[in-house]
């Protein structure tokens, strides 16, 4: 593995049943990589995604972070190493408050998570990374609503700022944006592209805007397997890309 | 063509907390409305007031004559409302096939014809509802609603999460569904554009009243009227 490989796959494969749900993917992010993986509907993104944190165990195939193979170990374990997903679908504590959730997120960061009888908020350390959690995340002005009551976009973002709390290496990026308001929309994407640099990013997404401006890499996904890697403009120009995935351009936006 | 469904002063909510305020619109057969607005503005709330999974407090709702807000949600299906929800609740212990089964009536829309609009799910016809992936089961909640064979569809961001060759077959499905056969539709969409870009009708949302009203087409050329109307730079 080249020195600048932090995350890497090889031959990785899932099968349910008779579904081959991931077909011997083998993918590389580079230190501060901006890579989009993109493919249709049923392609095994997520599956994929879910192989690489762990949530699955592939049938076949290698995961590398930072060098050492993680592919044996479990989630949390893989996230302490710096490996951090956010989901499709908001999976997120609704009773507590956004400051609650990422204190208790930095405070596990900062291995104070075990200690009983322990004020929380007298830390310092976990204080000031809070707040900078919730002004990067445009969450200030929400930080004691209950999570249940915030805006779908605000949840998004809450999401996001929880994985950034882990202190990520890799993020692993799936539909960050899937059905946020246009409103909250710009909000979103500025942070997306303001994620800090040397955490390298693995995005899943079908808004092609936000796709194109974001990603330097691409890896094209169909039926399990890896149909293409290449720029975005490599991408865009590729025939089986727009056979396949992009269409001819008419409807997304 | 007089109009199919009217909603006059409908003010609806759950439980006692009212979060639609005296709507009022018609929609004719074959008509398409874009209903926008921005998050928590009661979009939603209306599609389900349609669907009857909300209180109503006052106001009606008729299709064809038939006063729908005297019906329970089931009986509305049967009189002719599709609904496919946000959270496309599709049965997850039957098969794809079975989803679509289930609930087709007779008309021009049959499980074949959704396999041809969506060649994915014939491929995944024999699988169970829960071993979809996201997109898939959004095509399955459009593609069940279809086969009710509908007078109205009520589509709550139907685009959300599928592939941008796939939002261009669906757009192009219910702008034929609407223009050749009739069938009227309600549109949620978090992208205005490619919705406004089909639709007759634009209704806009704010705070459970309408703030706007009109031509689709009008809006959609009017960017800065859209963007103060939804608080946003919205066009791409």
């Amino acid at each position: 593995m080249s020195e600048d490989t932090v995350l890497s796959c090889t031959g990785l494969s899932k099968k349910f049943g008779g579904i081959t749900a991931t077909d011997n993917v083998s993918l590389k992010l580079q230190r501060g990589a901006r890579h989009a993986l993109i493919g249709p509907n049923g392609a095994g993104k997520t599956t994929l995604i879910n192989l690489l944190t762990g949530m699955l165990t592939p049938t076949a195939g290698r995961i590398e972070l930072l060098g050492v193979d993680i592919s044996r170990l479990a989630p949390h374990q893989r996230v302490q190493r710096g490996l951090v997903r956010t989901f499709q679908i908001n999976q997120l504590f609704d009773s507590l408050t956004p400051l609650q959730t990422l204190a208790m997120t930095v405070s596990q960061q900062l291995g104070l998570g075990a200690s009983l009888w322990y004020h929380l908020g007298n830390d310092r350390r976990v204080a000031d990374r809070c707040e900078q959690l919730l002004n990067q995340f445009h969450l200030s002005e929400v930080m004691d609503q209950p999570t249940t009551q915030l805006a779908y976009g605000k949840r998004r973002l809450l999401e996001m700022a929880i994985a950034l709390a882990c202190e990520p290496r890799v993020l692993l990026l799936d539909e960050p944006v899937a059905g946020v308001p246009a409103g909250e929309r710009e909000e979103l994407l500025q942070t997306v592209a303001n994620l800090p640099a040397d955490v390298s990013v693995l995005l899943i997404e079908h808004d092609m805007d936000l796709v194109f401006s974001f990603a330097k890499r691409m890896t094209v996904l169909v039926n399990g397997a890896v149909l293409t890697e290449g720029s975005p403009d490599e991408i865009a120009a590729d025939p089986r890309v727009r056979e396949v995935y992009l269409g001819h351009g008419e409807a997304h936006g | 063509m007089g109009d199919m469904l009217q909603l006059e002063n409908v003010t609806a909510g759950y439980g006692e907390a009212v979060v639609l305020n005296q709507v009022s619109f018609s929609l004719a057969a074959g008509e398409t409305l874009a209903l926008l607005g921005r998050n928590g503005t009661g979009k939603t709330t209306l599609i389900n007031t349609l669907a009857g999974t909300t209180r109503q407090h006052a106001g009606s709702i008729t299709l064809n004559g038939v006063a729908l807000h005297a019906l329970a949600s089931h009986a509305r299906a049967a009189a002719g409302v599709g609904w496919v929800p946000q959270e496309r609740n599709i049965f997850k212990s039957l098969t794809v096939l079975e989803n679509l089964t289930a609930v087709a009536r007779p008309g021009a829309w049959t499980p074949t014809r959704v396999f041809e609009l969506f060649p994915r799910l014939a491929e995944r016809q024999t699988n169970m509802g829960n071993q979809l992936s996201g997109g898939e089961q959004q095509m399955l909640a459009v593609g069940r609603a279809l086969v009710l064979n509908p007078q109205v569809l009520l589509l709550d961001e139907p685009l959300e999460g599928l592939a941008p060759i796939i939002v261009e077959e669906l757009l192009r499905a219910i702008r034929r569904v609407t223009r050749d056969e009739g069938m009227s539709a309600i549109i949620v969409e978090q992208h205005p554009q490619a919705i406004l870009a089909i639709s007759h009708q634009a209704v806009v949302l704010d705070q459970g009243r309408v703030i706007h009203q009109g031509d689709a087409a009008e809006l959609l050329h009017q960017a800065e009227l859209l963007d103060q109307l939804l608080g946003v730079k919205s066009h791409a």
